[in-house]
């Protein structure tokens, strides 16, 4: 089966601390890691290539240092990788960025043959929309199923277990198709000493627009029908009660009381 | 080979960060687990072997990745499991140095092979092992006093003895044996030998119950008139014992690695501490006292680091300087090793002693550096001796 | 109408609504009056007499009804079509969708297939004073960081909605409620993916924290597995429901089933109590609009406290067997 991963690099928001005075987020310092969503759809797309054979294709839009990533993505058994990366691309919201993305697997499927199955995580951790990869789905024009916490390869098809609300769905789609992916029961595996220096060594082309011919009113900025008028670091919530008596029994009993009074049990 | 000296090159601290986020991802938060029970981690044992971690000096030709003797040292140095590892690579290193290209192929097949249930003892095993058989219970420091006997019988030899204290024996595939063709020739009898370990009359002993490195199987190796074919001699009649010596010699370095790996985690616990725990108003290490402690510590970490690469860049050199350094560094490693975690378990105070906390368990663990591969004391009468031949005076 | 505002009624296979929906009617209202437009809702589902009649009390003005049996169980073609029909039919200025699993999966469609904005999960919703368009605004950098967005260009502005944020409106009897029944449907073989079967989780292993009222989460400072046996006690006691952190379920003590987080689930109970968990950004991001914080924690400077209304500081090893003893002698 061939698959693409959609993969982007992210900043580690466990690491993000608040500026306790500014009350605005320190990201100085803050490493930069794969999107662990995005590691799931890896590790999924690995463990179809190690039951029925193919490749593992990864796509990444950002900037140049987003290469760091795509080199873990190699150094645990990726095929490829490919870096979708242009001035003209900065500032997209998830339509812009989603119309890079179909239009750079496109261009990929030129030079490497049509994709089976394109995984995407399910959601970015910095920005959360969990929209990218069924706009991806849109623009390509194929089903999609969300929330995968298993695929199994069929012929011609692939059965996924979709996340729903109490419960699990197996659902069959055709391929070509675009799974997004939610935790699994399992993590990306460890690289391997071999594939960490491969992918040392490992070319890691570039696709610009001087590749993909796009329509610069529909990326970046331009291209974003959504616009972000205003941040602000969410309130510190006030009036917080400390209770700390003398032993943690007392505090236990302590808080029991104020509790109840309060008519929270 | 693509470095210079013994500074690490990017690719090799690459590997290196890479396998220290393994061991803190994976094998540490297990650690204490599986010492208590006295077991294997077998999950993160896999696991490094699926990444590569097994023997990864076995030259490339034979199918492991072809990793130079430094960077396992310095995969050595972070691992936990890293004894049970490298005793596999002590275990078919006799061969590696002497053995013929048949042999080779065939521990480098066995070891780098991965089929599930392939040994009903161990369900959970998936990789082969091996096993480096050298001492006996009255043949510990002096392997010249080997009462295994190996008996020529046309195209094969017999074997009898028993061997003790033997890493990774219970799960070992083969084992490489020292045996004495004739115990009046003394160590010029001894003759090194490839045991299948499924041979008949092979048995393996009771599970040594170890004050430390509890992850690694130790076991007595039984042998009762085992047929082993002339082919698997390594080497000639009456090789065994420099080619022992130089198995130990080349797992020197290495030592000095892994003796790194358990001070690191014991500074890197204490030093943590020292900042968390609060006293008296202020963080413990404010006090010149716990400060001098972390200072000493990172002094004997580094030195040891530094040292132990040189060696193994010697070794990978070929450079005869190797020989002698090589006992210095193993001594001067597991000797500062017991520095540093008595003075963590110290920072620790009460709880440094406690189960719950990690540096009680490295303190158990260090002190079986200073005993194997040679004890610190026979490594101080080769490094006396050979401290004499260099400067004999005339007379 | 070109000032309306839909909301989207996502139905049961039994034709009764979900709350998600429900919910954002309150809301919607009073961004629709301040549009100048009516508030819709859109049912889409199997026989959705009853969904249709909640959406009349919970205050639809007028109700769109697009009724069939291909959308007994979701999928994603037969919806985002007739989503997309609908309001390229209609043309309202705003869509609510609340963020479900099944929302978050047709919003990105609908709105990429429109060529127009979405903003989703969110949290506050306004009108712009001067624009008169919606102000989206939601958390981002798993809730460190609030984003203000706007769709000034393009309709519809589509927007979905964290669940359990906006409470529903008070049941009132509809009063002259358009009922508009919309004739959309689609063939089989258009419908893509196949639903082959529904697996619920075996009872014991569901574990239902977006629907719980009250959420006892253990985290790293439990110390091992064993420690979530005390958790379970204070859960049992209460009527509430086993969670925890990342590191707990890192760690191997619980399954991924009960991880409250970013990586887990977001939950908005009435009480949440975190048990020796230090407030990770991770953490917080998955359950800091719980109505009721209480944190038990023996690191006095653990983030938790800042979101806590209530902050015990001290050995839960301790704590947790005295409030358990207490709130029983509360109960009885």
């Amino acid at each position: 089966m061939n698959i693409l991963v959609c993969a982007k690099q992210v900043p580690d928001t466990t690491e993000i601390r608040i500026d306790p005075v500014k009350h605005t987020l320190i990201r100085d310092g803050v490493p930069s890691i794969l999107n662990p969503f995005d590691s799931y759809a890896l590790e999924m797309a690995l463990r179809i290539r190690d039951s029925v054979g193919g490749r593992v294709t990864v796509l990444s839009m950002g900037p140049a240092q987003a290469k760091n990533m795509l080199r873990e993505c190699l150094s645990v058994g990726a095929d490829k990788a490919w870096l979708c990366t242009d001035r003209v691309f900065g500032g997209s919201d998830t339509l812009a960025t989603s119309f890079i993305l179909s239009s750079a697997v496109k261009a990929l499927e030129e030079r490497e043959g049509k994709f089976d199955l394109i995984l995407c995580g399910k959601q970015a951790i910095d920005g959360d929309t969990a929209q990218v990869g069924p706009e991806i789905a849109e623009h390509l024009g194929y089903p999609q199923v969300t929330y995968a916490v298993e695929i199994a390869a069929g012929d011609g098809s692939v059965t996924v277990k979709r996340e729903a609300e109490n419960g699990w769905e197996q659902i069959l789609v055709k391929t070509p198709c675009l799974i997004t992916a939610t935790k699994p029961a399992f993590d990306l595996r460890f690289p391997t000493l071999k594939g960490k220096m491969n992918a040392r060594k490992a070319e890691i082309p570039h696709l610009t627009n001087e590749e993909l011919h796009l329509d610069v009113s529909r990326t970046g900025l331009k291209g974003s029908p959504t616009k972000v008028k205003s941040t602000f670091t969410p309130p510190v919530k006030e009036g917080g009660v400390i209770i700390q008596e003398d032993s943690d029994e007392q505090s236990a009993r302590r808080a029991v009381a104020q509790l109840s009074t309060a008519h929270i049990i | 080979m693509d470095y210079t000296g013994y500074i690490i090159t990017e690719e090799q601290k690459d590997i290196r960060d890479m396998v220290n986020e393994f061991a803190t991802r994976q094998i540490m938060p297990r650690a204490a687990e599986f010492d208590v029970k006295g077991e294997l981690d077998w999950e993160s044992y896999n696991k490094a072997c699926e990444m590569g971690l097994l023997c990864p000096d076995i030259p490339e030709q034979y199918g492991g990745s072809g990793m130079d003797a430094m960077t396992s040292s310095i995969i050595r140095g972070d691992a936990g499991l890293g004894l049970t590892l490298s005793g596999n690579g002590l275990g078919i290193k006799p061969i590696m140095l002497a053995g013929n290209e048949q042999q080779k192929q065939r521990v480098a097949d066995i070891i780098l092979s991965d089929k599930p249930g392939r040994d009903p003892r161990w369900p959970q095993k998936r990789f082969g092992f091996a096993a480096f058989a050298l001492t006996e219970p009255d043949a510990g420091s002096d392997a010249g006093a080997c009462r295994t006997t190996a008996e020529k019988a046309g195209d094969e030899y017999i074997l009898n003895g028993r061997k003790c204290f033997i890493t990774n024996a219970p799960y070992a595939d083969i084992f490489t044996v020292i045996a004495t063709i004739d115990r009046s020739l003394g160590y010029k009898g001894l003759t090194m030998f490839l045991v299948d370990a499924h041979a008949e009359g092979v048995s393996i002993g009771k599970h040594e119950d170890k004050m430390g490195i509890r992850q690694s199987a130790t076991s007595d190796i039984i042998l009762e008139n085992v047929h082993v074919p002339a082919g698997n001699r390594i080497g000639a009649e009456g090789q065994g014992f420099p080619m022992a010596m130089k198995t130990l010699e080349q797992g020197r370095a290495a030592i000095g690695s892994a003796c790194c790996g358990v001070m690191r985690a014991a500074y890197e616990t204490a030093i943590k501490y020292a900042q968390e725990r609060t006293t008296m108003g202020k963080p413990i290490y404010k006090n010149q006292g716990i400060l001098f402690k972390l200072a000493d510590m990172q002094i004997a970490i580094e030195t040891t680091r530094q040292f132990g690469l040189y060696v193994a860049a010697l070794v990978d050199a070929k450079d005869p300087q190797a020989s002698v350094l090589g006992p210095i560094a193993k001594t001067y490693a597991s000797d500062a090793l017991q520095k540093v975690v008595t003075e963590a378990v110290q920072i620790l105070g009460g709880y440094g002693y406690m189960r719950d906390y990690p540096v009680e368990k490295l303190m158990r663990d260090a002190k079986i550096f200073q005993i194997f591969e040679g004890t610190n004391e026979i490594q101080r009468m080769i490094i006396g001796n050979n401290g004499i031949k260099a400067n004999r005076i005339k007379n | 109408m070109a000032n309306d505002l839909f909301v989207f009624i996502e139905t049961n296979p039994d034709g009764t609504a979900k709350n998600a929906g429900l919910e954002l009617l309150n809301p919607g209202a009073g961004l629709a009056r301040e549009q100048g437009g009516a508030l819709a809702a859109v049912v889409i589902g199997c026989n959705v007499d009853t969904a249709v009649q909640s959406a009349g009390r919970y205050g639809a003005e007028k109700i769109y009804v697009i009724d069939g049996p291909e959308y007994r169980q979701y999928t994603t073609d037969a919806y985002v079509n007739a989503m997309c029909r609908l309001l390229e039919e209609e043309r309202p200025s705003t869509v609510l969708i609340g963020a479900t699993p099944n929302g978050r999966d047709m919003g990105p469609r609908i709105s990429c297939r429109l060529k127009t904005g979405l903003t989703a999960d969110c949290t506050q919703l306004a009108i712009d004073p001067e624009t008169k368009k919606v102000v989206w605004t939601r958390p981002a950098f798993g809730g460190n960081l609030m984003a203000n967005i706007l769709c000034p260009e393009h309709l519809p502005q589509i927007g979905t909605v964290r669940p359990g944020v906006f409470k529903k409106a008070e049941r009132q009897e509809p009063f002259n409620v358009q009922i508009l029944p919309k004739d959309i449907h689609i063939s089989p073989a258009e419908i893509r993916t196949q639903v082959l079967e529904f697996i619920t989780e075996a009872a014991g292993e569901l574990v239902d924290l977006e629907g719980a009222e009250i959420i006892v989460s253990g985290g790293r400072g439990l110390g091992c597995a064993e420690g979530f046996a005390l958790i379970q006690q204070l859960a049992d006691v209460l009527g509430g429901t086993v969670g925890a952190s990342r590191a707990a379920v890192d760690a191997g003590w619980i399954s991924h089933a009960h991880q409250v987080g970013q990586t887990g689930k977001t939950v908005g109970p009435k009480l949440y109590i975190a048990c020796g968990i230090s407030g990770a950004i991770q953490h917080a991001a998955g359950m800091s609009s719980s109505k009721t914080i209480v944190a038990i924690n023996r690191d006095p400077e653990a983030p938790i406290f800042h979101i806590a209304d209530y902050g015990i500081v001290g050995d839960l090893h301790a704590v947790i067997p005295v409030l358990v003893e207490e709130i029983k002698k509360l109960k009885n």
